[in-house]
């Protein structure tokens, strides 16, 4: 029953771990044409489901047994939660009537996922099962995306009850607005034509919504430069003379400076995180806001708004884009040029040592990749490092855990995104501590012998929180140097997959080009030095125009 | 400023608790709560007096709506309603003083409810004011326990605060 439903969403793949709640599932799986890609921790199986849903826009699925198999789930949802990624997880939970009795691997998982899931069902009797299983493709796909939990128990698997399945369920409580009110919009449009100094502020909700097109319009049209966060990474192409970059903490300057001389900052599918506004108060002190969002609990949460707007960031878009004529920014223009030609992204420090640049390195995968490539990062420095010099230049095309700041969310990612676009060319940027969080994974891209690209820019620390104890607690490095990380050139290799190293910019080139002549999992360790900062950087809870620009330009 | 949220709700299990686990989560403070049936099957009232700035009730507000089993939110406080909520008080008696007790209870239109011989249960129905009004008279006769429903209400007129 739960595999003719998966059928009729148009699920492909499955990602997850087997275990004894679980076994009737797999039992019928096992003669079944959906595919099931099996995982080595069901912490992976989430990321690995989250990359192919942020790839193909598809909620991905999870199958994971009961207790421990279900809790191991926690962080990967929490993660999908955040970014608002579409997923289905499907549970097996403690036969019926154990239920409540802590039987063996009994854990209350829809109490413990309550507030990390857009919703979640504890099945009760086999008759209700299909209509839940539509419901949850229903709200994990639509509105404000995001996780839904299907706990079963283990006898109702193999119990029998007539398949009336509806996709086009109807749910009282739930009916997400998308198309934009006009008042609201007829507002907007006056005050963007007012505006001299206004800017797009874009983020996740924009790939979500495949809004990418008619942003490009209307940024082009209206002549308004563009700023995206993290999670709107590709939404505008990175290599446009329209985009100013990402904002916030680590973003280029230049963003931050017009964040805070705008007088009108257009929010599309943004939610205003402290990672992006810097201290609240100071934050486009100068600037009205217009808030496009799906989710009307975003707007005014952080910052108030002058405008808001609910409903899907594409409408609204497309609404503001006919009404739009080219705007009077020229002079505003001319500001920002001459931010960018003072605040270029710095390339890494110079002079005093002669080892590899992680900013170089990740300038190179940039330069040899093709514009399709889908890179999935880990979290710290190098995802940073990522966000600020690999051009990203369309939409779907860069994964990483911006609400959540998951360390091992990377590498699991990038095999999700392998199997969602067997086209593309597929590149996990990670770090020597957030790589051995889901090193276990090797196992499974080498028994599938899945063709991707690991760089693992290896600093010998966990550096973004070695960054903050230098800056913050005069350099008393407390557990954030890696000693006694393994060789991971024989890591790799003892798994099966291919390895290379490189310690100077030529090995590094040559090493790039190697690993992406080679069908299957290579992995490059990147020997970098152990020394090299993030920035530009805000400090937590500053302006952002107060920005540490250290290194050299 | 005290705002009464109307929450209605599909009754389904876990429901109540997505709620309350909602207001915990998020910082925001639950000062009473009841909850019963409507007159349509399968949907609960719930009727929470939460304390906050406007802006915080507003997303407080948002936030319960988000919640796929709330069918509606709407704030009582921001409109002529009817409040009202229920006390029983257990207080301490004696033959001496059982009539001067008995005198309160009537200028507050309560009820005495239990009599025993060295206590007596008083109910009184009414405004938050007004409990807290009956509450202090009886206090020197010694309060032995107080039960009280949490706020109930209803918007005065025609109108209602029925689903879509
Ligand atoms: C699961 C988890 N634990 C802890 C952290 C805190 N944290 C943030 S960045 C970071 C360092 C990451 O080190 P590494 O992967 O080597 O990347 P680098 O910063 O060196 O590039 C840590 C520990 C986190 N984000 N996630």
């Amino acid at each position: 029953m739960i595999l003719k439903a998966l059928e009729i969403e148009g699920v492909d793949q499955i990602f997850g771990f087997p275990g004894g709640a679980v076994l009737p599932l797999y039992n019928q799986l096992y003669d079944s044409p959906l595919k099931h890609l099996l995982v080595r921790h069901e912490q992976a199986a989430v990321h690995a489901a989250d990359g192919y849903a942020r790839v193909t826009g598809k909620p991905g699925v999870v199958f994971a047994t009961s207790g421990p198999g279900a809790t191991n789930l926690v962080t990967g949802i929490a993660n999908a939660y955040m970014d608002s990624v579409p997923l289905v997880l499907i549970t097996g939970q403690v036969a019926s009537p154990f239920i409540g009795t802590d039987a063996f691997q009994e854990a209350d998982i829809t109490g413990i996922t309550l507030p990390i899931t857009k919703h979640n069902y504890l099945v009760k009797n086999v008759e209700e099962l299909p209509s839940i299983l539509s419901e949850a493709f229903f709200i994990a796909s639509t509105g404000r995306r995001g996780p839904v939990l299907i706990d079963i128990p283990k006898d109702l698997f193999d119990h029998e009850a007539p398949f009336n399945y509806d996709q086009k369920c109807h749910i009282a409580g739930y009916n997400p607005t998308y198309s934009g009110h006009a008042g609201q919009i007829n507002r907007a449009v006056k005050a963007i034509r007012d505006a001299r100094r206004p800017v797009i502020f874009g983020g996740g909700g924009l790939i979500r919504a495949g809004a990418d097109q008619v942003l490009r319009e209307l940024a082009e049209t209206a002549r308004i430069p563009v700023i995206l966060s993290l999670m709107g990474l590709g939404a505008f192409p990175g290599d446009n003379s329209l985009f100013l970059g990402m904002p916030g903490m680590h973003g280029s300057v230049t963003a931050n400076y017009a964040l805070t001389e705008t007088d009108l900052i257009i929010a599309a599918g943004v939610r205003f995180d402290d990672r992006v506004t810097g201290k609240l108060e100071n934050f486009a002190e100068k600037a009205k806001i217009i808030h496009i969002d799906i989710d009307p609990a975003e707007i005014g949460k952080n910052v108030i708004i002058d405008i808001p707007i609910v409903g899907d960031v594409r409408l609204v878009l497309e609404d503001l884009l006919c009404k739009l004529k080219p705007g009077n920014t020229e002079k505003w223009f001319k500001q920002i040029e001459s931010w960018q030609e003072k605040y270029p992204m710095p390339a890494g420090s110079k002079g005093a040592s002669s080892s590899l640049l992680p900013q170089f390195v990740i300038r190179e995968l940039s330069r040899l990749s093709e514009p399709d490539t889908i890179v999935a990062t880990d979290v710290g420095q190098h995802q940073m490092w990522t966000a600020q010099h690999f051009i990203i230049r369309a939409p779907k095309r860069f994964l990483t855990s911006g609400g959540l700041g998951t360390m091992g969310y990377g590498f699991p990612a990038a095999i999700g995104a392998r199997l969602a676009a067997p086209e593309q060319r597929v590149l996990c940027i990670t770090g020597d501590g957030s790589f051995q969080m889901n090193i276990q994974e090797l196992a499974t891209v080498v028994n599938n012998n899945l063709d991707l690209t690991i760089a693992l820019i290896n600093n010998g620390s966990l550096g973004m929180v070695r960054q903050w104890q230098e800056f913050f607690y005069e350099k008393r490095y407390s557990h954030t140097l890696l000693v006694g990380s393994p060789d991971f050139i024989k890591v790799a290799e003892a798994y099966g997959a291919r390895a290379l190293r490189a310690s100077t910019e030529v090995e590094a080139t040559q090493a790039i080009e190697e690993a992406f002549r080679i069908k299957g999992p290579v992995l490059i360790d990147f020997v970098v030095n152990p020394e090299e900062n993030v920035y530009p950087m805000v400090a937590p809870n500053h302006p952002i125009n107060q920005i540490i620009t250290g290194g050299d330009f | 400023m005290k705002h009464v949220l109307a929450i209605l709700v599909e009754n389904k299990a876990g429901a109540l608790t997505r709620i309350s686990g909602l207001f915990s989560r998020r910082g925001f403070n639950i000062e009473n709560i009841a909850v019963g049936e409507t007159v349509t099957p399968g949907v609960a009232r719930m009727t929470i007096t939460v304390e906050g700035s406007d802006p915080v009730i507003e997303q407080v507000m948002k936030q319960l709506h988000k919640l796929i089993n709330v069918l509606k939110v709407s704030n009582l406080s921001k409109e002529p309603s009817v409040m009202r909520e229920l006390m029983l008080i257990k207080v301490r008696s004696e033959t001496g003083s059982r009539s001067d007790i008995q005198q309160i209870v009537e200028t507050f239109r309560g009820k005495v409810v239990d009599v025993s011989p060295d206590s007596m249960i008083i109910e009184v129905t009414g405004t938050e004011d007004k409990l807290e009004a009956i509450k202090m008279m009886l206090e020197h006769f010694g309060i032995k326990e107080i039960v009280r429903t949490g706020k109930v209400a209803l918007l005065r007129g025609a109108k209602t605060t029925r689903e879509a």
